[in-house]
């Protein structure tokens, strides 16, 4: 699973991203971006790449695959 | 005290809960993690999902360019905790240490952790706001329900309040072609936020992209069909709004409730905390063992002559969380202060809207760069002769510089020339703010409280 999340206070639409990971990030109007926090797959090596190359360091992506459903919080008890 | 290892102990096997469990709360939760805090971690949350990003909800998932049940936020790191979703925490004891939960479950702590964040404030009369078709917008659920709403193509959404949400939700809607009324008390959209001279160009932008908007109105009732569904919306000019979905975007209140009568200084306004994020008692004393992070917290900020600020912003949550986990582990003297400058984004109609600084404290704004015409400026805010805040219309890279004016308190308006300032820039307007004392869902940013400078309040007797 890829988790995404961008510091849009950081953003400055540099637009890195988008070129490097289009169907991920795509920018909005002249400067706003758009992305889908959990893309696929397929894409984690884009994300990577996108990760990489923002010159203000803005993405975030997951350090950790873990996570927790509703379910195994329960069981965890 | 480092000589009986207390920290280390604490570190090594305390316990620490983190009530909230959304973006402050988990990088609170990472931030202990991080400086090595290897005890127990209980995360409770009252939503039955991990810690999820709210930004999007109103954006990207509005225009089904991604769903609510994305949004969760990625990890730094593996966080080790026990997780207590879908349970909202319902009391506080102080002597006890320890927080009961809505299934009766109490859990004890060394240090607490509060990170409740806020709620949509609801349409006030409950009749009105249980028709079909009204909603608010803050959870996951709200987003997932309204999106569907909104994909099954209604003939009109009629928005109630124009500050951020809202206008984002408008936003959306027009580029979904879907037709949009707006409905705002106060004399434009974003005015409580930015201030009138911006407000006005956001509500050119609005009208441009064909929003039907209403300003200087309320609306005074909704009314349903017989199938219990919202029909119509009726405003105080005496008109009247035939629609099918009604977003009710006024503002926030701050979850506290659970903490009533538990001896912390919490209320309506939120819980107040010292510059290093420790809760006050409501006796005005600091506690040691209970600390607050993000948009439930109201803090004393130093550059903003000490006024308690209360900062319902995405990037106050992250910092105040770091600063808050940082501090729950160590020693006074290496407490940090949180000192974060206020700033926040938008975007709305294909603009892209930033902020830094507090906007609303400015009495007068000077137009640095680019033109309003134009939709791309700079706007700089100030207040007593000084830069305290700015604004951006897809100018967002020049916000780092403005930012540097506020945190070394440089002079209003700026004593140096700026790249493209237009004739409308050559000297400072009135900021146009709405009188703070009447009650608004705008600013996100809440002053309250008084500087310790402050001299000027009166006691005034009723009279009877």
């Amino acid at each position: 699973m890829v988790r995404v999340v961008v510091d849009l206070n950081r953003c400055q639409g540099y637009a890195q991203c988008a070129f490097l990971a289009p169907d991920v990030f795509e920018m909005h109007g002249e400067e706003a971006l758009l992305y889908k926090p959990r893309p696929d797959e397929a894409h984690r090596d884009d994300v990577v790449r996108a990760v990489a190359a923002c010159p203000v360091q803005a993405i975030l992506m997951d350090r950790s695959d873990e996570t927790v459903t509703v379910g195994e919080a329960s069981d965890a008890r | 005290m480092p000589a009986d290892g207390h920290l280390e102990r604490l570190k090594r096997e305390g316990r620490i809960v983190v009530v909230g469990a959304s973006l402050a709360g988990l990088r609170a939760a990472e931030t202990l993690r991080e400086e090595g805090f290897a005890g127990t971690l209980t995360m409770v949350g009252d939503e039955p999902y991990e810690p999820y990003d709210r930004p999007p909800l109103s954006k990207g998932v509005l225009l089904s360019r991604t769903t609510a049940d994305h949004t969760a936020l990625p990890r730094r790191r593996n966080l080790d905790a026990d997780w207590r979703l879908g349970i909202a925490a319902t009391g506080l004891d102080m002597a006890a240490k320890r927080v009961r939960l809505a299934d009766g479950e109490e859990i004890e702590y060394d240090r607490l952790l509060i990170a409740t964040g806020v709620r949509a404030r609801p349409w006030p009369h409950e009749r009105e706001a249980e028709l079909d078709g009204v909603f608010v917008l803050r959870t996951r659920d709200d987003a997932t329900a309204l999106q569907k709403r909104l994909a099954d193509g209604p003939r009109r959404v009629f928005v109630i309040g124009a500050g951020f949400t809202g206008s984002e939700i408008a936003s959306a809607c027009r580029e979904r072609e879907i037709s949009v009324t707006v409905a705002e008390r106060g004399a434009a959209p974003l005015v409580g936020a930015l201030g009138g001279v911006v407000g006005e160009v956001a509500a050119q932008l609005q009208r441009e992209n064909g929003v039907d908007l209403r300003t200087g109105v309320m609306v005074t009732g909704l009314e349903g069909d017989s199938a219990g569904r919202v029909r119509s919306a009726h405003l105080s000019d005496g008109s009247s709004v035939e629609t099918d979905v009604v977003v009710v975007s006024l503002g926030a209140t701050r979850n506290t409730e659970w903490l009533a009568g538990s001896g912390l200084g919490a209320g309506p306004r939120g819980i107040a905390c010292d510059a290093g994020c420790r809760a006050f008692d409501i006796r005005g004393i600091v506690t040691d063992d209970i600390f607050v992070a993000g948009d439930v917290a109201r803090s004393p900020h130093p550059l903003f002559g000490y006024q308690f600020l209360s900062l319902e912003h995405w990037g106050n949550a992250v910092s105040q969380a770091e600063t808050a986990a940082h501090n729950m582990l160590c020693e006074s003297v290496d407490r940090r202060p949180h000192m974060w400058v206020p700033a926040f984004w938008s975007s709305q109609f294909g603009v892209n809207i930033k902020s830094v600084g507090v906007p609303s404290m400015g009495t007068e704004i000077l137009i640095s760069q680019g033109s309003l015409a134009e939709r791309r400026f700079v706007g700089v805010y100030g207040y007593q002769d000084r830069v305290i805040g700015a604004v951006t219309f897809d100018q967002a890279r020049w916000l780092p510089f403005y930012e540097h004016l506020i945190e070394t308190t440089a002079p209003f308006p700026p004593p140096f020339p700026t790249v493209d300032r237009r004739p409308e820039g050559a000297r400072p307007v009135p900021a146009d703010f709405p009188d703070p004392s009447v009650p608004t869902h705008g600013p996100t940013v809440t002053l309250s409280g008084y500087s310790p400078a402050d001299r000027r309040m009166t006691f005034t007797p009723g009279r009877h």
